[in-house]
């Protein structure tokens, strides 16, 4: 119904890893039935499919999924937006809930990315005859990638993290490569993520320099995977039975933001202020103060980025987030634990699947069914994704009686 | 002398020495280097051409490892806060590529250097900075 609260009632995600014997749709319909099953209900239930694949968005994966799982001819709606993908995914779903249009439907995301290189050189590509003409919005002649600085995802995101380190000082290749440290930590307790193994700081350190400070166990992998979400509104929720009940886990708050004109995200995109917004729009609506959270799963696709989004989540004090993350504040025993999942550096990044990964983390921990890594008693938590474009999802979820 | 074109429409190289231009935003004030449809700030469909300064100060950086093909490694890329106003991303030069050498707040001037030549033996000319002392 219009205005009702909405819930997760069913959640599921593949293991993250190298899936080169199944396609995109073997991946998608694994998540999709769990996360159906793990709900207690069927595809025949769902009103709404909200479906993401950010290297597939003209394959119609929504469509291709229900010819596997269940052509029901209810509304698809085949997403692409960045590394917020995903967490489009779920927002279409939930609006459409809340417009009063369904009472339940799923979203969700996947991506096979193999092994992809690295991303984000875009610009021209060969010619077969070379000859210097201007073409584009910036008049190039020729490929500017590494001529004019860089554009490649490790570079950008490693000047993100040194431009917090310029601004507030006390950030350094050891602080980055701290938070590197902690994901494949925390990954070892987790059976889904793509790497299980733990690094020493030196080892991280001393490890390939892609684009310094970021070493290669500081860079997320290319990685395939698929998540899934079932979302329910609340009037639909409490004709269901008490476990689906005790196990629905609360959306408080559903945000999607964009970067707003900043003068040097002209040139360098500025993935603070749209982060920022999300998260305060979000604290706002859920009435949830950052210091109320028992558990984040951000977006650390590098190291420096997940470090400057202790800042922009508030969860240290602003411009402490070198100094939170050496006095171990971001570890699961810490004082807000950040990415426990292992995080997008360990688990893994296949980008349409990711912002519902996230969401499954934070839902299997709130329901107290995380195994080895379960946060004790969490009750509320939080996701973030950020795609560069720009786009961010921010969702808090929380452990609530309907 | 060969022929040299800019690498890019927002470096000058035919007007006194090389020096970047930007559009800027008759109403707001916004910068830009690329063709615009309207501006993203205030809205507004009128630019005019504005000179930008060639020294400035690097407020961030990178030491690109593994790159294109193509283009060799390592190189610095990094953000500069041009004197005046405007920030632009471009390489750093006449340093070593490494943390040793590089530095947050370092002031640089911009410099140019030859990119490539095509098969009509033009050359494409790119712009970086390189470090400079203020007593200059």
């Amino acid at each position: 119904m219009s205005g009702d609260n909405v819930w997760i009632l069913g959640t599921h995600m593949t293991k993250f890893g190298r899936h080169g014997d199944v396609d995109l749709i073997d991946l998608a319909s694994q998540s999709a039935m769990g996360a159906l099953r793990d709900g207690g209900v069927t595809i025949h239930d769902m009103e709404v499919l909200g479906a993401g694949s950010l290297f597939n968005a003209m394959a119609g994966v929504g469509q291709q999924l229900q010819k596997q799982i269940g052509q029901t001819g209810i509304p698809v709606y085949n997403v692409a937006n960045a590394c917020a993908t995903g967490a489009t995914a779920l927002r279409t779903v939930y609006l459409t809930i809340k417009a009063g249009e369904a009472d339940m439907g799923l979203a969700v995301g996947v991506e096979q990315m193999g092994k992809g290189g690295l991303l984000g050189a875009g610009g021209l590509g060969d010619r077969a005859r070379k000859e210097y003409k201007p073409s584009g919005r910036y008049g190039s002649v020729m490929q500017v990638e590494g001529l004019l600085g860089t554009g490649l995802m490790p570079g950008v995101f490693a000047q993100a993290g040194m431009e917090y380190a310029y601004e507030h000082g006390g950030v350094g290749f050891e602080q980055f490569a701290k938070v590197a440290e902690k994901n494949h930590a925390h990954s070892t307790l987790n059976p889904l993520a793509h790497y299980q193994k733990q690094f020493t700081l030196d080892e991280i350190m001393t490890a390939d320099m892609m684009s310094y400070p970021n070493t290669l166990l500081m860079c997320c992998p290319n990685t395939d995977g698929s998540a899934a979400v079932v979302l329910v509104s609340e009037e639909k929720l409490r004709t269901l039975s008490k476990e689906q009940q005790a196990r629905a886990v609360k959306v408080s708050a559903s945000v999607l933001t964009t970067d707003p004109w900043t003068e040097r995200a002209q040139v360098q995109p500025d993935v603070n202020t749209l982060t920022r917004n999300a998260a305060q729009k979000a604290y706002d609506i859920a009435g949830v103060d950052p210091k109320d959270l028992d558990l984040v799963e951000l977006h650390d696709c590098f190291a420096t980025a997940e470090l400057v989004h202790y800042d922009n989540l508030m969860l240290c004090e602003p411009g402490g987030a070198g100094e939170w993350i050496d006095k171990r504040g971001p570890w699961r025993d810490g004082e807000i634990p950040v990415n426990v999942s292992g995080g997008l550096i360990s688990k893994g990044h296949p980008i349409g699947a990711t912002g519902l990964a996230n969401i499954y983390e934070v839902a299997t921990h709130l329901r107290g069914e995380a195994g080895d890594r379960q946060i004790e008693g969490a009750k509320v938590g939080l996701t973030h994704v950020i795609g560069l474009g720009s786009a961010c999802g921010v969702h808090i979820l929380e452990k609530a009686a309907v | 002398m060969a022929k040299q074109v800019p690498i890019v429409d927002y470096l000058v190289i035919d007007d006194g020495p090389p020096h970047l231009v930007a559009w800027e935003a008759v109403d707001s004030g916004a910068l830009y280097f690329d063709r615009r449809n309207a501006d993203a700030l205030g809205g507004g469909t009128e630019f005019k051409r504005r000179t930008l300064g060639t020294d400035g100060v690097v407020r961030s950086f990178t030491i690109v490892q593994r790159g294109v093909p193509g283009v060799p490694v390592p190189y610095v890329s990094a953000l500069v806060d041009l004197d005046g106003g405007g920030c632009v991303k471009g390489n750093i030069v006449s340093c070593p590529p490494d943390p040793d050498h590089v530095a947050l707040g370092m002031p640089v001037r911009m410099t140019t250097f030859v990119a490539g030549t095509d098969d009509d033996g033009t050359e494409a000319v790119a712009f970086a900075f390189e470090p400079t002392n203020r007593e200059d």
